[in-house]
């Protein structure tokens, strides 16, 4: 899927016009994020699982090729086999191949950000296969035809009623009023699919190298249907899922729900080691893993390696201003929120994507909620700094850029403009404290005040300090 | 593609050294001292009643039927359930209960409640630990819309790691399917509204019973 990244300020202007959007954003806000942190607060020591988390992907990236490869060796002692795919091209050819393989009609799906960074559901379509999301959020957007807003709940940003006038639509039924009826609505149409199906794809949360475990976490218990019920079972993800132990998947897996949506524990948590054995009355006779590179061991070699410490809760997005209020269709791409903005522009390039760093406050709120510490304000500025090399920033900002450059190394003539704009912004407030309207900064201004500065710069202050007066 | 794994295992292996490894320490969770087993079970049923599963704690495995069928009654659903093979034994006695009427296998299609058995309660979240076999197929807690869980009380631990080890068989090997479940199945997808029952159960039912089932030689 082409990414639509560069047009983020019109996407993000539209999303500030469009009530509906910001009805659902503001959910979030009492939602999930409110949640979080009556969940954070009420484990015993969040702050130190945390920091457990932090550590125990930091390990896993520095060893993820060995890591790798003995979970390569366990899921083939269970029966499984283990597919490598270095770009997404290489990923649909894999999973396509498979599917033809299995002579497959209809094939399910469960939610996998993975397949929408491939284009997945699109290239198995056009070789002529059926495929069904079964994520109710995923399946909204599907026959939507959208893509999905927001990591968690891909349908976030839309409200009841469209739902309910999109089934209507989609399904030629009685239009439903009534969440609980839309539900299950969608529930029995599913359950054919879940039925009919042959193969079916999920992600995986955590690969488990010493037993080669997939884990599964879901609320809807789509993953396990989707995985359950047909023959076979094909798990797509990337090569930084995985952890040495369940021990670690333990502590990851009591972040990622109180991160992600405030729940103490996901619904459902399950792990997969094999295909049905012999005896078994249910289960896919065949399992196939598919890791994908796609740029990510550019990544750990690089400077942005701590991103893919990511276990994809989406409490980024849920307490960023800037999310909040544009919504995650704005950034263009599959990856949103300020863990999107580092992402995408390491996945489809800077020059696709050099809008994103800049859709940022700065405010630090995202690296203060990650469950794994990932320092997301840090690798923006490291994106800009990229951005700014690449001259892929506007001439205003560096022109700007260069005469604050120009004022920074020149200590005389930078304390006497710092006075200049601290008596003119005086001057501009009439003495009431703040500025209604600022000179090259009317867009700012135009929805708030500029507080003016009290008394004395910084310097001046400091230097009174230093030396006191006898 | 026998060229693309060694590409990407050469490129990671370039970079395993670049970087700082932070050492995994895996501290044991606060909390996870061995309470007292009564408040362990007290803590499992509050918990797992925090999240919409129904719990009801009974003495011998011959109350067990008539306390699926009491459920069945309450919620107005036909007294006809699939049973896993581990439940049809002859202790629990199902054909004593006349309205019962029991399929023993896996979860069909048109299946309205199963029953099944658990390998373990974690008390830290109310959660149940189920695992795949021949005995326990694992369809029955995710096709039907009702879903009844048998757990026996000695088998509630406090936390997942505990949970985990009594699911290793005495070879070591893990069951094809692990099934942590925390309530019963539910979205947030439609208007940012908690709904129960998205595609697994609609609701979940937990039978504690203290008398532990016979163990099969």
């Amino acid at each position: 899927m082409d990414p639509r990244s560069l047009e983020f300020r019109q996407q993000s202007i539209a999303a500030l016009s469009n009530p509906q959007l910001q009805t659902a954003l503001g959910g979030i806000k009492t939602g999930w994020a409110g949640s979080r942190s009556r969940a954070a607060l009420a484990f015993p020591d969040f702050e130190g699982l945390r920091e457990q988390g932090r550590c125990i992907r930091d390990h896993a990236l520095a060893n993820v090729g060995t890591l790798l490869e003995e979970f390569e060796r366990n899921l083939q002692l269970a029966g499984g086999r283990v597919h490598w795919a270095r770009d997404a091209a290489e990923a649909n050819e894999i999973i396509a191949g498979l599917c033809h393989d299995e002579k497959a009609k209809s094939i399910t799906k469960s939610k996998s950000m993975v397949a929408e960074e491939i284009g997945l559901n699109a290239y198995l379509e056009a070789q002529g296969f059926q495929t069904i999301e079964t994520d109710l959020g995923e399946y909204i957007i599907q026959i939507a035809g959208q893509r999905p807003s927001h990591l968690v709940g891909p349908a976030i940003h839309m409200t009841k009623d469209e739902v309910a006038d999109l089934f209507a639509r989609h399904h030629g039924l009685p239009r439903k009023e009534e969440g609980a009826e839309l539900v299950g609505e969608a529930r029995q149409i599913l359950r054919d699919y879940y039925l009919n199906a042959d193969v079916g794809i999920t992600g995986a949360n955590f690969l488990v190298a010493e037993t080669g475990t997939i884990i599964t976490v879901t609320n809807e218990g789509n993953a396990e249907l989707t995985q359950g019920l047909p023959n076979r079972h094909i798990v797509l993800t990337g090569i930084e899922k995985v952890v040495p132990t369940m021990r670690e998947a333990f502590v990851l897996l009591r972040l990622l729900a109180r991160s992600a949506t405030g729940q103490a524990f996901s619904v459902y948590t399950t792990a997969i080691t094999g295909p049905k054995r012999k005896g078994d009355l249910d289960g896919p006779g065949k399992l196939d893993v598919v890791l994908l590179d796609n740029g990510r061991s550019t990544m750990i070699a690089g400077p942005f390696r701590e991103m893919l410490r990511c276990i994809r809760c989406g409490a980024c997005m849920n307490h960023c201003p800037v999310y909040l209020a544009a919504g995650g269709h704005a950034y263009g791409w599959v990856y949103v929120g300020p863990m999107g903005s580092v992402l995408t522009p390491n996945f489809v390039g800077i020059q696709a994507a050099h809008t994103l760093p800049n859709a940022s406050t700065f405010c630090g709120k995202c690296e203060e909620v990650c469950p794994v510490k990932i320092p997301l304000p840090g690798l923006m500025r490291k994106l800009r700094e990229v951005q700014h090399r690449g001259r892929h920033n506007s001439r205003t900002a560096r022109t700007l850029m260069a005469a604050w450059g120009f004022l920074a190394v020149r200590p005389p003539l930078f304390r006497l403009a710092n006075r200049v704009a601290g008596y003119s912004m005086r001057l501009a407030s009439r003495g009431r404290g703040r500025a209604d309207r600022l000179l090259l900064a009317g867009n700012w201004t135009a929805s708030r005040s500029m507080p003016c500065p009290e008394g004395e710069t910084f310097m001046a202050q400091w230097r009174k300090r230093r030396d006191p007066p006898a | 593609m026998t060229g693309s794994r060694e590409q990407i295992l050469e490129a990671l292996r370039k970079t395993a050294s670049n970087g700082a490894d932070s050492p995994t320490s895996v501290e044991p969770i606060p909390g996870a001292v061995d309470a007292d087993h009564r408040d362990l079970i007290r803590q499992f049923t509050s918990n797992a009643e925090g999240v919409s599963t129904e719990c009801r704690h009974i003495a011998t495995l011959s109350e067990i039927p008539g306390a699926v069928a009491a459920y069945l009654r309450l919620h107005n659903i036909p007294h006809e359930i699939t049973l896993a093979p581990a439940l049809a034994h002859p202790s629990i006695g199902w054909d004593d209960h006349r309205l019962l009427r029991t399929r023993v296998g896996t979860a069909e299609a048109n299946d309205r409640a199963a029953v099944t058995l658990a390998i373990a309660g974690v008390a830290e979240t109310g959660t149940l630990l189920l695992a795949s076999s021949p005995q326990t197929p694992t369809l029955l807690s995710f096709l039907p819309e009702t879903s009844i869980v048998i757990l026996e009380s000695a088998s509630i631990v406090p936390i997942y790691e505990r949970a985990w080890q009594l699911l290793i068989d005495p070879h070591g090997q893990l069951p094809r399917s692990a099934n942590f479940v925390t309530g019963p199945s539910r979205t947030g997808d439609i208007g940012q509204k908690l709904e129960l029952g998205a595609h697994g159960p609609r609701r979940l039912f937990v039978i504690i019973v203290d008398e532990a089932l016979p163990k099969e030689s």
